[in-house]
């Protein structure tokens, strides 16, 4: 162990840590607000909304996080006029907001792809059930179709979730200081490889914690499909 | 097991032979530049390596009648990997730093540049102490001896670390660094083109210990060879005519 590069850089790791998790709780919970209206669009009558969604959803999925960010962020900085003309360059300025920006854009493609795929996945006899007894459209989908469906999507929204704590770490690039970000700077300073072994142990921290709050989440919330 | 652990001995003194027999050689050099550092290491259009330290890294080799291969390595991880064997040498404007020298040698200098400062003409910039400073949001390259300089002494600022120079230029003329600190040599190549003709070099260069080739800590011979061609190139001439190339004036180091 390198007592002093973790008496010098432990502190800041766990700084860096704490901005990681920000970032990853502020993007998933806007991306999983954003996937709804996006599901929805994209299995909607309307031919517009199903191509507009789906133009979104290929684009995020299709390109790497790590060049949408860059695109955000030095595209942003090509149009500081034009951003400031309409007071937006203040958010714009800012290395954490354009993460958070492109991180909820790219989460919420892929959620709202989970999501679609678990609507989908709810068996038609459900719909078909609930209308011969006489419930609203409405009420179908927010009390049959949904609850079945967010069941389906829980494992692979968690699966998103534990790719947003890792892919967070491009945010480094953009001099965000998140648990990256800290970790470059400790290991150009100290060219000690152990900060990297540190870095990786509190994301695999991280990622087990998700791990188990996901298990007691389904647990809970299959408690109905259990014999007692 | 045993047999396993015998071939493995074998293949170890095996290549114990071969480094020391190739160390004392050094016909065949592998030199790394970051490839990012106009004047001193760029790529060009055409795919070609060029700048100040390409020229004199030919130079050296020409002087050693050794045979020399170029690598582009990012520069974050120009030190790890000439560790990992990858390369024999980084020649690659990397400034000579107590914390680098813990851990890989370096040959004699072969130029020096200060530290300076740039900021915006209508800034209005002058005092460029720490205190004079106090508030203002500075970038710089990561890994170098600026970015050092500023998480030490500068702690009143906000510090903003890049992985190239050029992308510290972007965010100087976008307007998200107040200044940025930089290499005075290359800051100058930049203040030159189009998007730096807004900006100057502002307060006092901070001096730096120059520039040398990088080695690893156990090729102390090659460390001496290159030293004695950085000499020979500047005896003979050849220093000063690629100098003259980039430069109007001596980067030269005594």
């Amino acid at each position: 162990m390198n007592w002093d590069a973790l008496a010098t850089y432990g502190p800041r790791m766990l700084q860096g840590l704490v901005v990681t998790l920000q970032l990853v709780v502020i993007s998933i919970t806007l991306g999983a607000l954003l996937s709804i209206p996006v599901a929805l669009a994209r299995m909607s009558r309307s031919r517009i909304l199903r191509a507009v969604s789906f133009g979104y959803m290929y684009f995020f999925r299709g390109t790497p996080l790590l060049a949408q960010v860059f695109l955000v962020y030095y595209g942003a900085g090509q149009f500081r006029t034009q951003l400031e003309a309409i007071g937006l360059w203040w958010l714009f300025r800012d290395a954490f907001f354009c993460c958070v920006l492109t991180f909820t854009l790219n989460t919420g493609a892929y959620q709202a792809e989970i999501l679609r795929g678990a609507i989908r996945a709810v068996p038609a006899g459900q719909r078909e059930a609930a209308m011969s007894l006489g419930l609203r459209p409405r009420q179908i989908f927010r009390k049959i179709v949904m609850p079945q469906a967010i069941l389906i999507a829980l494992r692979p929204l968690g699966n998103e979730v534990i790719l947003m704590v890792k892919g967070s770490s491009v945010a480094a690039i953009v001099t965000v200081f998140d648990l990256m970000g800290v970790t470059r700077l400790a290991y150009s300073r100290t060219f000690d490889f152990q900060v990297y072994l540190w870095a990786a142990v509190l994301y695999l921290v991280v990622v087990e914690i998700i791990r188990r709050v996901w298990d007691k989440l389904e647990h809970r919330l299959t408690r109905h499909m259990r014999s007692a | 097991m045993r047999i396993v652990k015998r071939v493995a001995i074998a293949a170890l003194a095996l290549m114990a032979v071969s480094g020391a027999v190739q160390a004392k050689e050094w016909k065949n050099i592998r030199v790394a530049v970051e490839g990012a550092f106009p004047p001193f290491n760029s790529v060009s259009a055409d795919g070609q390596l060029e700048g100040f330290d390409v020229d004199i890294a030919k130079a050296i080799c020409a002087n050693l009648k050794a045979e020399c291969t170029f690598t582009v390595q990012d520069w974050d991880g120009l030190i790890p990997a000439l560790q990992a064997g990858k390369f024999d040498t980084i020649i690659s404007s990397m400034s000579i730093t107590d914390e680098r020298k813990k851990v890989i040698d370096f040959s004699r200098p072969y130029y020096q540049s200060p530290s300076s400062f740039v900021a915006p003409k209508s800034a209005g910039i002058k005092d460029t102490s720490p205190e004079g400073l106090k508030g203002k949001t500075i970038g710089a390259q990561s890994s170098t001896v600026q970015a050092t300089e500023l998480e030490e002494k500068y702690k009143g600022s906000d510090i903003k670390l890049y992985p190239t120079q050029d992308e510290v230029n972007l965010d100087l003329v976008a307007g998200r660094i107040d200044l940025l600190f930089v290499d005075k040599l290359p800051g100058l190549e930049w203040l030159k083109t189009a998007d730096g003709a807004n900006y100057e070099f502002v307060g006092t260069d901070l001096p730096t210990d120059g520039v040398g080739a990088a080695v690893r800590k156990e090729d102390s011979d090659l460390r001496d060879q290159i030293s004695a061609a950085i000499l020979a190139i500047k005896a003979d001439g050849t220093y000063d005519k690629i100098n003259a190339k980039y430069f109007p004036f001596s980067i030269w180091k005594e």
